[in-house]
C-alpha cells in the first residue's frame, strides 16, 4: 500500500537536505507551508484512510480499555516514565538550537526526576517550577532556517511536514538512550511510551474525534490542525510571526 | 413660496445632526480594559455552564446562547461560507447563519465539557492592528493547560469577539475548510449542506 512513500521520503531527505546545504547564508525566514501547498496530497490521502482506519478499529478502543483499566494515578506515572525518557533528546536539541536556558532546565529536570522522582516515575521537578521545554530535531532544523517542505502524512505517527519527518528520523537515531542495549530497559521504555501515547489519545479524545470522524473531510481538518498548531509551537514567543494569522475579516470577508 | 425654518425647526434639526452619528456608530472606539471585560465575561458564562453539570442537550443550548450574545456570528458564519456567500440569497443566509450558530454550539461545547474541573483564566490583552487579541488559558486537571486566544473588534457596532486560536489552530479557517468541504459533499447545493450542518458538530 504504502510502495508510493518511499519515493516520497527519499524526495524529502534530498529536499530538505539540499534546502538546508544552501539555506546557510539565506536571510533568516519563518517559512510556512499553505494548506494549498500539498503536491503528495493523493498518497497523503492513501496513508490518512490507513491511519483513521487503524485508530478506528485498534489504537482507539485500545486506549478507552487502557484509561478504563489503570487508575488515574497510574496514568501519570506512566506518562512521567516516558517523558523523562524524552529527555536527553530534547536537551541535544535544545543545545543545537542554541537553547542554553532550555538546555540547562531540562537537564536539571532529568536529574532531579531521574533521581528524586524514582527513575523518572514522578515528577518533583514541576512542584518546584522545573517545566519541560521539549524540543525536537525538527525544531532544530526550523531554527537552522530549513523551510518546512511539504505536508506529510505518515503512517501509524499522522501528520507531519518533510521538514518534522526527517527530524522523526534523526531524532531516532540519535537518542542519547538509543544505544543502551539493556533489554530490561528496553522493554520497559517502549511499553510505557506506547501506555503513554495511548494515555494521550484518550486525553485529547473529543478533539480528535472530532476531525477524524464528524468533519466533512477529515483529511483537510487534520492537516489544517496539523499545520496551525505545529505553528504556533515553533512560533513560541515571536509576536510577529502570530500577527500574520490575525487577518481582518472586517477588511475583506472573502480573503483567502 | 419661500419656506423658511422656524427657530425651533432649525434647533432640533441641528440638534438630529449632532446627535446622528452617536446612534448611528459607536463615537468611541474600545478601549482594552472593554475588550478584556468581554472576554472575562464570556469566560465566566463557559466556566458556570461546564461547572454545573447539565445534559449535554442543555450545555449545548447554553453555550448557542453564550456564543450569540458574545461572538459576531454573523461575520464568522459569512467569513465560514467564503465566496459561496456571494451567490447565496437573503433566505439561505439566514437560515445558513442560525444553523451555524447550533453547529458551534454543539462542536466547540463538546470540547468545553472536556474542561470539567478545570478552569479558564484571562492571562494578557494587546492590541492587533484594528482589533484586540485576549489570551486566556485553559488549566485542566491533570492535563497540559491549553492556550486560547479571543479577537474582539467593535466594528459590528458592539463590542464581540470574531475569532479563536485554541492552541493555535484559527476557528475561522478551520471552519471555512469544513463547510467548503460539507459544501463539496453536497457538489455545491447550498440547502442540502445548511440542511447537513442541523445535524452536524
Amino acid at each position: 500500500m504504502f510502495k508510493n512513500l518511499y519515493p516520497v521520503l527519499l524526495a524529502t531527505v534530498l529536499s530538505v537536505g539540499a534546502a538546508f546545504g544552501l539555506s546557510g547564508c539565506a536571510a533568516p525566514s519563518n517559512p510556512t507551508v499553505a494548506s494549498s501547498d500539498d503536491p503528495y496530497e493523493a498518497q497523503n490521502r492513501k496513508v490518512h484512510a490507513f491511519n483513521r482506519q487503524l485508530d478506528k478499529e485498534i489504537v482507539r478502543p485500545v486506549s478507552k480499555t487502557y484509561v478504563a483499566v489503570v487508575p488515574p494515578e497510574g496514568q501519570i506515572v506512566v506518562s512521567n516514565f516516558a517523558d523523562n525518557l524524552a529527555l536527553p533528546s530534547s536537551i541535544v536539541n535544545n543545545l543545537l538550537q542554541g537553547n542554553i536556558q532550555g538546555a540547562g532546565q531540562n537537564t536539571l529536570r532529568f536529574v532531579v526526576n531521574s533521581t528524586l522522582g524514582l527513575a523518572g516515575m514522578f515528577d518533583p521537578s514541576s512542584d518546584f517550577g522545573l517545566i519541560e521545554d521539549s524540543s525536537d530535531f525538527g525544531e532544530t532544523l526550523h531554527v537552522w532556517n530549513a523551510p518546512q517542505g511539504a505536508y506529510l502524512e505518515l503512517p501509524v505517527l499522522g501528520p507531519s511536514s518533510q521538514r518534522a519527518a526527517v527530524g522523526t528520523v534523526v531524532d531516532f537515531i540519535t537518542n542519547p538512550l538509543g544505544n543502551i542495549s539493556n533489554s530490561h530497559y528496553r522493554k520497559y521504555s517502549r511499553t510505557a511510551q506506547v501506555a503513554a501515547a495511548l494515555g494521550k489519545r484518550s486525553q485529547y479524545g473529543s478533539t480528535i474525534d472530532a476531525v477524524l470522524y464528524d468533519s466533512a473531510d477529515s483529511y483537510s481538518q487534520s492537516r489544517l490542525f496539523y499545520l496551525q498548531n505545529r505553528n504556533f509551537t515553533l512560533g513560541g514567543t515571536d509576536e510577529t510571526e502570530y500577527d500574520d494569522a490575525y487577518f481582518d475579516p472586517y477588511e475583506d470577508i472573502y480573503a483567502e | 413660496m419661500q419656506s423658511k425654518l422656524s427657530r425651533r425647526e432649525a434647533l432640533a434639526g441641528g440638534c438630529a445632526l449632532i446627535l446622528a452619528p452617536a446612534a448611528a456608530s459607536p463615537l468611541w472606539a474600545m478601549s482594552k480594559a472593554e475588550a478584556t471585560d468581554l472576554v472575562d465575561k464570556l469566560v465566566a458564562d463557559i466556566n458556570k455552564v461546564v461547572a454545573s453539570g447539565k445534559s449535554d442537550a442543555k450545555m449545548f443550548a447554553d453555550f448557542e446562547r453564550i456564543f450569540g450574545t458574545y461572538a459576531d456570528v454573523k461575520t464568522i458564519a459569512r467569513y465560514g461560507l467564503g465566496v459561496d456567500g456571494r451567490r447565496a440569497s437573503k433566505s439561505q443566509m439566514r437560515a445558513f447563519t442560525k444553523g451555524f450558530q447550533g453547529y458551534i454550539a454543539r462542536k466547540y461545547g463538546k470540547q468545553f465539557k472536556d474542561f470539567v474541573g478545570g478552569e479558564i483564566k484571562v492571562k494578557s490583552t494587546r492590541k492587533v492592528k484594528s482589533f484586540f487579541e485576549v489570551k486566556a488559558t485553559a488549566h485542566l486537571k491533570g492535563k497540559a493547560p491549553v492556550e486560547i486566544a479571543f479577537l474582539v473588534s467593535d466594528k459590528s457596532g458592539k463590542d464581540l469577539f470574531f475569532n479563536l486560536f485554541v492552541e493555535g489552530v484559527n476557528m475561522l479557517l478551520a471552519e471555512r475548510t469544513e463547510i467548503g468541504a460539507m459544501l463539496d459533499r453536497r457538489r455545491g447545493n447550498l440547502d442540502k449542506m445548511i440542511a447537513d450542518l442541523l445535524k452536524a458538530g
